[in-house]
């Protein structure tokens, strides 16, 4: 049922109309890319001047009320407008129905329509930040963001609420189609990890996100009218606004990690050549993730005055979540048993997503645990936390993914010896950047400080030093992408020998993806295993 | 030239630390269960080395219940451990010495019980158990001393408490934990212990100001509590004494412990609860008390004994009007939030 | 059966796909605004437990009679709704059609009955905001101060017992923020319907799925009104 026209790259076409008004899931995944790209420069910038600002105890190269605007902004951009849409909007997009066998994702005008609202907030963020900015982080604790602050919270606070939406239907397109549009014979049991990953975070998006879109409408009100229910002044409650805004933004942290580990999923078999160790329990351990996520939410609020025994039930359910992404890491690694291992980029991301997103996990284990959490809660121990499974996790694997199917998106291989470089050197410098933190927020070192006591300066330096080394991981990547636009490689339709419909059609594919839909006749992973050496002679018997 | 590992200055920093070496320990061990093999596995089974890969097709959940049951065994080991040390940190003893604590943008004001004042310092002595009963006047606050492992919120319209038995003379840090706008790095002072006698002497020397119990009596007459609540002939107000820490049946059949929660909203919100058997007609004083002066007359009126002795700053007398409200001796003791 | 069904959009394998995936979408939106409304229920909830007296007693301001009203025609008209499904689904598209419009109508007379009532509301001093105005409530609040009290008390008159003027002009706050986003909803089903109505009259405009679809949505909308008018205009009535 191909036309010629659906068969031609999905490239070609080159107008800014055919851009704008498209349908095709791969350019929208490709304005995405555009987009958040964008809106991680701003925040990485901020965040280089909250470091440069941090190299000493009490100088002033930024006043406090910049500061403060630049954490929160900071925090706002990248939780919403980077991590979040980062892999579901940008691989997610482009990948998830050439790995079901679709021609398109179930709502191709919704997907667009998604766009359009990510950027309608984003520029609703910036006016937010060229307005004047906004200094309340980017948890907006009341009554502190209803009642004192100045700045641009009611503008900041829309262009979330619109982007929100922009990621609830995002998700409602993912688990349509992956329910409705998946190829002949492609069951549930036979779908890559990836897929299991984005419909768990897509069951996240589409519950916790309609929850902060109302509490944000509220904060909005309330600021706007003074009347809530958040501010003791007015007859509410801090701690009611805590509870909700938590509710969404615990699962939230799942939505920035489980499309990562997904990622991971992928290239682990690919690159040790090897089914997937557990595939079951890996992909039960998603589900479980984004289940148990919408339990712990009080584990941010340890301290708040909070009943000690509600602080049990979210202390102890906070342990249990932890058990599917250790068996995650358990799979992950016996995968690499007997495997043959290629150390590529997207394996050295890979890898470098397990060994620090082992540390981030282990180190939340010290937050569950409540007598330690009144020590450390507020400090830079949090900070470095989930900078280690952000940043040390689901970056990493958005740099992963993206060297993996580049050749796919693209048509051209990026260089890999300079993406095996920017790999090391992102590694080195996420390391000495956010392992410091650990030690600050253990002494003491309180979050969202732009001074500190002498002692501490140490260990700031170092952070700052390593900061600016990751900034240069990030830097390289940049340019031998744009490099390869035209001077990379070609690349076949399956230039890893890779396992996934995906792989089994041009790169970069036709409009319509596949030239005859696939029919699916085997589980996913299959990579050839070696077979039984020969019997060895007992010694003693003539060999023949 | 650079620290480690913070002071441990109060005795339950031990308990903290020891989990925490605990936690340290057991990450370390799943680090290298972990890296160990990745590291192992990258090297001998490299591409390029031509080396047995042969599997036969075995079962896998085995191994996939044992990698699951052990984390979650050491996961409620260290939750149990933890837990109850928590536990611990929320009870603080009943001869704990009550220190006030106000948070507002961008200090913290700080009573002792017998007076004095300070701005972002508090001094406390060695060896004894001591209270904070904490509110804020504007935003959410949270004071934080790294060298006691102790922190807690401070929220506007509530009372929020902590305790800790300091055990090692020396200064310390204080900080304001919880972003509260654009002073909230310069909200960090500083945690002083002084030996016992040490303490006794600074807090006789320096300015002197009233005892917040004395405070309070004086309140109680200036704001007019006492010519309802002192045995009016006109109105019929609940007997105060021994008020504190008893069970307070309501209107509607519901019962409250009266804890300086409820006194505070007895004071600002008087008929959102009315005592069982009194007619609602107390007045509000919502916006004509500041938060040092309820903390005042909180402690005056937990200084009310059950016979209507207290400190020796009592000069009511209540007439034989008594309302409903039982006696403490047959009360249980009430708890803290 | 003059069944003409809309074409099957290129990216599905056929007709039967594309209906099932429109039905699954419109579930799911509906599930997102369950979680939508629900932090708003969360909030009712809150406020009711704190405050339940005041919040009885800011009920029984609430205009009981337009209120049920209200609820009597939205249960019908999702009964109309049905009738359309119904025609529809058997190819009578015309009187489904119009059955449609009914629906559209009584869901704009629904508006107006609460545009009155929101206006009633506001006359009365009810709007939460500075021109909230506890006191009309009650006008015969009297706190008989004892003579011979000095102090700093000021003004006489202050709460009705047991109530806090603050979570009054609350309860209002909500009765407005829940009846408004719901009235929402409620708005952008009217245009639905008749778009859908008037896609209807064409040949091959509107499949049966669609109409299937906006009937969930009017449903839900009906569904989220049910709970709205109890905890609402029904909380003086509980028993305490």
């Amino acid at each position: 049922m191909s036309t010629p026209e659906a068969n031609r790259g999905y490239l070609e076409e080159n107008t800014l109309r055919s851009w704008l008004l498209t349908r095709d899931h791969k350019r929208i995944g490709l304005l995405y890319l555009f987009s958040i790209l964008v809106f991680f420069a701003i925040a990485a910038v901020a965040a280089g001047l909250i470091r440069l600002e941090l190299l000493s105890p009490r100088g002033e190269l930024i006043r406090p009320e910049m500061y403060n605007r630049l954490f929160t902004l900071h925090g706002v951009l990248m939780v919403w407008f980077f991590l979040i849409p980062s892999i579901p909007s940008v691989l997610g997009n482009f990948i998830l129905p050439l790995m079901l066998g679709a021609r398109d994702l179930a709502f191709p005008r919704l997907n667009l329509l998604s766009w359009y609202l990510f950027i309608v907030g984003g520029l609703l963020a910036v006016w937010a930040i060229l307005g004047g900015g906004v200094d309340t982080g980017w948890t907006f604790y009341t009554p502190y963001s209803t009642t004192y602050a100045n700045g641009q919270v009611v503008t900041m606070v829309a262009g979330i609420f619109v982007a929100g939406f922009s990621s609830i239907l995002t998700g409602l397109n993912f688990i349509v189609t992956t329910h409705k549009l998946r190829a002949p014979g492609l069951t549930w049991f036979r779908l890559p990890i990836f897929v299991w990953s984005l419909y768990s975070t897509s069951v996240i998006l589409v519950l916790a996100t309609p929850v902060l879109a109302m509490v944000l409408t509220l904060v909005a009100i309330e600021r706007l009218w003074g009347v809530g229910i958040f501010d003791p002044a007015l007859g509410g409650d801090p701690i009611l606004f805590q509870h909700l805004f938590w509710f969404y933004s615990h699962p939230a942290v799942y939505v920035m990690i489980l499309p990562g580990m997904g990622v991971v999923s992928e290239l682990i078999p690919c690159f040790a050549r090897k089914r997937l160790f557990g595939y079951p329990f890996v992909a039960g351990a998603s589900v479980a993730i984004a289940v148990f996520g919408f339990l712990v939410w009080g584990h941010h609020m340890f301290v708040s005055s909070q009943s000690p025994y509600a602080g049990m039930v979210f202390s102890f359910l906070s342990y249990i979540v932890a058990i599917p992404s250790a068996i995650k890491v358990f799979n992950w690694t016996a995968t690499l048993y007997k495997g043959s291992i290629a150390l590529d980029t997207p394996m050295l991301y890979a890898l470098g997503f397990i060994g620090l997103f082992t540390v981030g996990g282990l180190t939340g284990l010290f937050l569950a645990a409540l007598a330690v959490d009144v020590h450390v809660t507020h400090t830079y121990f949090v900070v470095a936390h989930f900078h280690y499974i952000m940043v040390g996790g689901m970056v990493l694997a958005f740099m992963g993914g993206l060297h993996y199917w580049w050749p796919k998106i693209t048509g051209r291989m990026y260089p890999e010896q300079l993406g095996r470089l920017a790999a090391i050197v992102t590694f080195i410098g996420f390391n000495l950047t956010f392992f410091p933190q650990f030690v600050l927020g253990y002494l003491g070192m309180p979050r969202r400080y732009s001074m500190y006591p002498q002692e501490f300066q140490f260990y700031h330096v170092l952070s700052t030093a390593g900061a600016s080394i990751l900034g240069v991981g990030y830097i390289m990547p940049v340019f031998y992408f744009i490099w390869s636009l035209k001077r990379g490689v070609h690349a076949g339709p399956n230039p890893w020998s890779a396992t996934g419909l995906e792989w089994t059609t041009p790169s970069p594919p036709p409009v319509e993806n596949f030239e005859t839909p696939p029919v699916v006749t085997e589980g996913p992973y299959n990579y050839p295993q070696p077979a039984a050496p020969p019997p060895v002679p007992p010694p003693g018997t003539s060999g023949e | 030239m650079f620290p480690i590992w913070p002071e441990q200055a109060a005795t339950g920093a031990r308990d903290v630390d020891n989990i925490v070496i605990a936690l340290v320990l057991m990450a370390l061990f799943f680090i290298f269960a972990v890296a160990g093999p990745i590291l192992y596995f990258s090297f001998k089974y490299r591409r390029s080395n031509p080396v047995n890969r042969f599997q036969s097709g075995r079962r896998t959940w085995p191994i996939e219940i044992v990698w699951t049951v052990i984390p979650l065994v050491i996961a409620i080991g260290f939750f149990t451990v933890a837990a109850s040390t928590y536990f611990r940190q929320r009870h603080p003893p009943a001869d704990a010495m009550e220190i006030h604590v106000i948070g507002k943008q961008w200090m913290w004001k700080i009573q002792h019980p017998q007076g004095k004042r300070e701005i972002n310092e508090l001094h406390l002595p060695e060896g004894a158990p001591v209270k904070l009963l904490m509110t804020s006047q504007d935003v959410i606050h949270s004071f934080y001393i790294p060298a006691f492992r102790v922190k807690q919120d401070v929220l506007p319209g509530r009372y929020t408490s902590m305790w800790m038995v300091p055990n090692k003379p020396g200064v310390y840090h204080l900080f304001c934990t919880q972003y509260c706008g654009t002073g909230h790095a310069q909200m960090s002072g500083k945690v002083v212990v002084l030996s016992k006698a040490d303490y006794q002497k600074w807090l006789t020397s320096g300015d002197q100001s009233e005892s917040p119990v004395m405070e309070g009596a004086r309140l109680f007459r200036q704001f007019g509590c006492s010519g309802c609540h002192a045995g009016s002939r006109v109105v019929r107000a609940p007997d105060l004494a021994g008020l504190y820490g008893s069970v307070v049946p309501l209107e509607g059949g519901k019962t409250t412990v009266a804890d300086e929660q409820y006194l505070r909203d007895s004071i600002l919100l008087p008929n959102s609860q009315i005592v069982a058997g009194y007619e609602p007609v107390m007045p509000s004083f919502q916006g004509r008390i500041s938060e040092d002066q309820l903390m005042a007359l909180i402690a005056y009126l937990k200084s009310l004994g059950a016979d209507g002795g207290g400190g020796s700053n009592q000069t009511l007398s209540y007439s034989d009007e008594r309302g409903t409200i039982p006696k403490p001796e047959d009360t249980p003791r009430g708890g803290m939030k | 059966m003059n069944e003409e069904p809309s074409p099957t959009e290129r990216h599905f394998e056929n007709a039967e796909q594309q209906r099932d995936v429109a039905t699954l979408g419109m579930w799911i939106f509906i599930a997102t605004e369950v979680l939508f409304f629900g932090v708003l229920f969360m909030a009712y909830t809150f406020v009711r437990w704190e405050s339940p007296v005041t919040v009885a007693a800011a009920s029984r301001h609430l205009e009981l009679g337009l209120g049920a009203i209200n609820t009597a025609v939205l249960l019908t008209s999702s009964f109309v709704m049905t009738l359309g499904i119904f025609f529809n689904d058997r190819g009578r598209r015309r009187l489904a059609a119009w059955l449609l419009v009914v629906t559209a109508l009584m869901g704009m007379f629904f508006l107006a009955i609460k545009t009155t009532e929101y206006v009633h509301v506001i006359n009365e001093g009810h709007f939460p905001g500075t021109r909230f105005q506890y006191e009309h409530f009650h006008p015969e609040t009297a706190n008989p101060m004892p003579s011979g009290i000095v102090g700093a008390l000021g003004t006489q008159g202050e709460s009705h017992p047991q109530e806090i003027p603050s979570v009054s002009e609350l309860f209002f706050w909500l009765y407005f923020v829940m009846t408004g986003l719901h009235g929402l909803h409620v708005v952008i089903g009217v245009v639905l319907l008749l778009v859908i109505a008037v896609m209807l009259r064409r040949p091959g405009g509107a499949s049966r799925n669609t109409v299937h679809n906006a009937g969930l949505y009017w449903h839900f909308v009906d569904v989220v009104w049910i709970f709205l008018f109890p905890l609402l205009y029904l909380a003086c009535h509980w028993k305490f």
